[in-house]
Parts: C-alpha cells; structure tokens; sequence
C-alpha cells in the first residue's frame, strides 16, 4: 500500500531537529549497500559497454576501447525489440489499469465485510512462484487447454490456430504479472480518500460521472501514477512472458539482454542495450511523472 | 434484467477480475494432483504421490533449501537497514533528503534485466564470480527500497502527537522511540518483511543472472520448464500458497484481538 508515496511530497515531523548525526548514522549502511550493489555495478556495467573483442578473440574477454558506437550499433540491430518491448509493455500497462481501478474502487468502497478478504484474494498471486502461475497460463492457453476448446467449440477459432506464441498471451502474461502492482497503489490512494468528500459532491448536485471525474479520480492520481509506473517498468523489461508464452517473432529487449549476456557471451552489447533500456525508461518516467504529476489533470 | 445489471455491473466487473488473478492459482493446485511424472500439461488423472514424495525429483529440495537461505538472510538485513533508512527519513531533518529519496527510488525504477547484468558484470570484474553469497547481496539490495516506502509510509501516518506527548511526561529520546514510535511502527516493519521475503523468494532474473551453478526454487522451475515441470514444483508452490495465507490470517486475527483489547 505503501507504494502509494513514492515520490510524492512530504512534511516531516521532526522532534530531532539537532540530532543531525543520527539521522546520518541511521542512513549510512543502507545507502552504502546501494553505492556499493546498485550505483557501483551500473558504473561496470557502462564501462562494459565500451568494450571490444580481445584481440585474441577469446570468447568472454574484452579490452576497454572507449567504442561508444557500440551503442547505435546495438540499438539499430535490435530496434523491432525495443519498439515491441514499449509496446507490450504500454498494452499490458493499459489493461491492467482497466481492470485494477474497479477492482480496486469496488474494494475500497463497495466491499463492506469482505475487504480484507478481497484484498488477500488480490495479494494471494504474490503467494505462489510467478513462474508457475505464468505455466499455468501457457497450459490454459495452450493447445489442449479450456480456452482453445471453447473458443473452437464455437467455432471463433479455425483449427490449427493456437493463442499461445502470439503478441496476445504475452500481453496477457504481462498485464496478469504486474497486475497486483497496480492494484495496491490504487487502492491505497482510494481508501485513504475521504468519503465524506464524494458525499459533499452528490449533495452539491454531481451526479456520478461527474463526482468521479472531479472529485474521485483527482484524488486517487497518486496511486494511479504509482501503479502505472510500477507495471510498465517491470514489463518494459521482462523476458519471461515473452520466452514462455510468445514465440522468438514477440521477444523483447530483455530477451536479447540475456541471451547476449548467457548465449552469446557478448558483454559489451547486453551492456549497451542495458543502458539505453534504462535510460528510456527514466526518460518516459520523468516526462509521466511532471506531466501527471501536479494539477495538470484537475 | 437491465437495471439488475447494470446496478451490479461493478459487482460483476470485480468478480470477473478476481476470477483472472485467481485462475492460474487454481491451475497450480489442481495440477499438483495430477497423475503424470513429468509432463504436468494436461490432466491425466488424481493422485496424492506428488504429495507424499514432494522432495522426489532431483535437486528440486535443494533448490527449495537455497531459496529459503537467501530469502530469509535477505529479509533480515534489508529490514534492518531499510527501517533505519525510513526512521532517519520520517523522524529527522537532514541535508541530502532528496538525494537519499532519489537513490531509493532508482532501484524500483530500474528493469530487474538491467539490474542483474550490472550486478554480474560488477561481480566478474571484482572476481567475485557467481553463487548464493552475490544473490543474497543484489536480493537485499532490491529489497531494501521497497522496506524503506512501507515502513516510511507507516511511520508518515503515525499521529505526532503521541510521541509529544510521551516527551511531555519525561521520556528521553531512546524511551520515547522504544515504547511509544516502535510499537506503533511494528506493524509496517512486519509487512516490509513480509513483502521483502516475497520479493526475494519469488525472485528470478537477478538471480538467475547472479547465481551461476547454484540453483533456487524459480530457477529449478525454469530449467524443469524446459523438459516438463514435475507435480511436484505445484506441491511445494501449493504448500507456500497456504501457509503464507495462513500467515496473513492470523496476522488479521491478532491484529482485530489487539484492537478488540483497547
């Protein structure tokens, strides 16, 4: 729930306002675990990135040469990855708001007595492996699964056409993955919300579009960017869907990263890509964040 | 008929999406009781033997016992330091708050593929190399940013005039945190670790990155993906699944009894 606050503005009550030592002493090891396992290794990892073949071409050995065409050399040879990454990633983000914002407005408050069991029912996919959980996909969309059955039962699906290795069950897989993760936030920023706040609303003549629109949804914003952010990052990364769910024509930018890090052993590529991934990535949030941030969807 | 549904369309809509988060849930379990060996795909008929022998497949308990070492050695340490780290940011004012907020927050931000890559390039070029030790470092690692926004967000709900109060009546500092701020924080500082020990648990591509021959859990159900996934991987998945709903119950239980009490 707590997902919520990222990044949003705060006011500290502050009874130590001297005792500056100890908020230093209290931060030190935990931001140097970062430095040392977080800002450290995204320093190797771009002076990685530079690197060229050994001249010995000894496979896994590079030499520092300072290449930074490594990096349009990787990007144009992997653009469709990185087009398809964004894309699936902004496909999945949309569903998954889809279905999270009712989820989550029902629960806050239409749920009565069963909030907190609904609200384990949307945490229980944490409970057990995600690997599993997205199998278990490839088995109910798969070729002897229920929904094939169905869907050509119906006669909607020809024979011989499958869901499984297609753009849709990696779409699907992801927006399922990450769908939690929007959830929470959302609901964290409806349940703080005050009620009384939409009441004064409908006893000021709104009717309820209008309530939601004005009154609601400004307020629950917070959440919304939290959970937004919070599940297309992670699907702009990932390569399990895409490698258990799609097929090699839906690989993503993550798939190449690994395989360029464990199959083909080239270092200063997966490097490379690992860069200009993140660095889109901060791009695109920071562009979201001071667009949707403030007042501007009032 | 209409005016039925459409008064309890977001009724619908929300059993709806539970049945989607659900699904997959009930599909792990079913197929631990599945009557096959090795390719647990489509159903072949009930049994418990998956149940009775769930340590049969090799190297799956090992994994099992690997994921726990990192999981719980993980949580600890990065309970312990992502509470401080959120103490320091709820309760004083220091130079640099921006820059420590921002060096949490990047973490979360940052695709766990580009997080793994740059742990094994740093661990190979410091010839560290690769097994549990540098998995369970990049888990507490990524753990410690999600301890730090829970038990912050806790501590940032906390009604200050409480802690005044204990401060009125004579506590010193270290009195006033011990029996007034702490007790009141606990219950964040349970949920982060609950969260942390389930990021870290679940976890694959750091650790697959990082880990090098050593397996866990997730990365035994990958490679078993590969030929088969056993019944047995849905055992154990089942067993986590209930306890950890059993956890959760009776941590709500404690908590009404507790309140119940005031």
């Amino acid at each position: 729930m707590a997902i919520a606050r990222v990044g949003s503005s705060e006011k500290v009550y502050s009874p130590n306002k001297r005792s500056k030592r100890n908020a230093y002493l209290l931060l030190a090891p935990g931001l140097l675990w970062l430095l040392l396992f977080f800002v450290f290794p995204l320093l190797n990892l771009a002076e990685t990135s530079t690197k060229t073949p050994s001249p010995t071409f000894e496979t896994g050995e590079f030499v520092q040469s300072f290449r930074f065409a490594n990096f349009i050399d990787a990007f144009l040879a992997n653009q469709a990855q990185f087009y398809r990454s964004f894309t699936y990633a902004l496909a999945a983000t949309i569903i998954a708001l889809a279905i999270a914002y009712p989820l989550a407005y029902s629960i806050a408050f239409r749920s009565g007595a069963w909030k907190n069991f609904l609200l384990i029912l949307v945490i229980a996919p944490f409970f057990t492996s995600f690997l599993l959980r997205t199998l278990a996909w490839k088995q109910i969309l798969g070729a002897e699964g229920p929904v094939v059955f169905i869907l050509k039962f119906l006669g909607i699906l020809p024979d011989g056409a499958t869901i499984t290795a297609t753009a849709f069950s990696v779409i699907l897989g992801l927006t399922y993955n990450f769908l939690p993760f929007m959830t929470l936030p959302i609901y964290a920023s409806l349940d703080r919300l005050d009620y009384r706040l939409i009441e004064a609303s409908g006893d000021l003549y709104a009717n309820g579009a209008t309530t939601f629109r004005k009154v609601t949804l400004p307020l629950s914003m917070p959440g919304v960017v939290a959970g937004t952010l919070l599940t297309f990052i992670p699907a702009s990364g990932d390569y399990i869907n895409a490698q258990l769910l799609g097929s090699p024509d839906n690989f993503m930018i993550g798939n190449v990263i690994n395989s360029r890090f464990f199959r083909v052993v080239d270092y200063p590529t997966a490097a490379a890509l690992s860069f200009t991934l993140m660095t889109t990535i901060l791009i695109l949030v920071i562009i979201y964040i001071r667009r949707s941030g403030t007042d501007e969807l009032v | 008929m209409s005016r039925w549904f459409s008064r309890n369309l977001i009724r619908i809509y929300t059993g709806a999406a539970l049945l989607f988060i659900l699904l997959p849930i009930f599909y792990t379990i079913a197929f631990s009781f599945n009557d096959t060996e090795k390719r647990n795909i489509s159903w072949q008929g009930f049994t418990i033997r998956a149940w009775l022998n769930p340590c049969e497949p090799i190297g799956i308990c090992e994994a099992l016992g690997n994921s726990f070492k990192v999981g719980i050695t993980a949580t600890v340490v990065a309970t312990i330091l992502g509470t401080m780290i959120a103490f320091a940011l709820g309760r004083y004012d220091f130079k640099g708050r921006g820059t420590t907020n921002l060096l949490i927050f990047l973490p979360m931000a940052t695709p766990e593929v580009v997080l793994g890559a740059s742990l094994l390039s740093m661990f190979i070029n410091v010839g560290l190399g690769t097994g549990l030790i540098p998995v369970i470092i990049s888990h507490i690692m990524f753990c410690i940013s999600f301890v730090v926004v829970t038990v912050k967000a806790r501590i940032a709900s906390l009604d200050p005039k409480l802690e005044e109060a204990a401060r009125d009546l004579y506590a010193n500092e270290w009195e006033t945190f011990r029996r007034i701020t702490l007790p009141l924080v606990a219950p964040g500082i349970a949920a982060a670790a609950l969260l942390a020990f389930a990021l870290s648990f679940d976890d694959f591509i750091i650790t697959n990155f990082n880990s090098g021959t050593v397996d866990t859990f997730p990365e035994y159900v990958w490679t078993a993906a590969l030929r088969g996934v056993p019944p047995q991987a849905n055992v154990i998945g089942t067993m986590m699944f209930i306890i950890a709903l059993v956890l959760v119950f009776a941590g709500q239980i404690f908590t009404k009894k507790r309140e119940a009490k005031k």
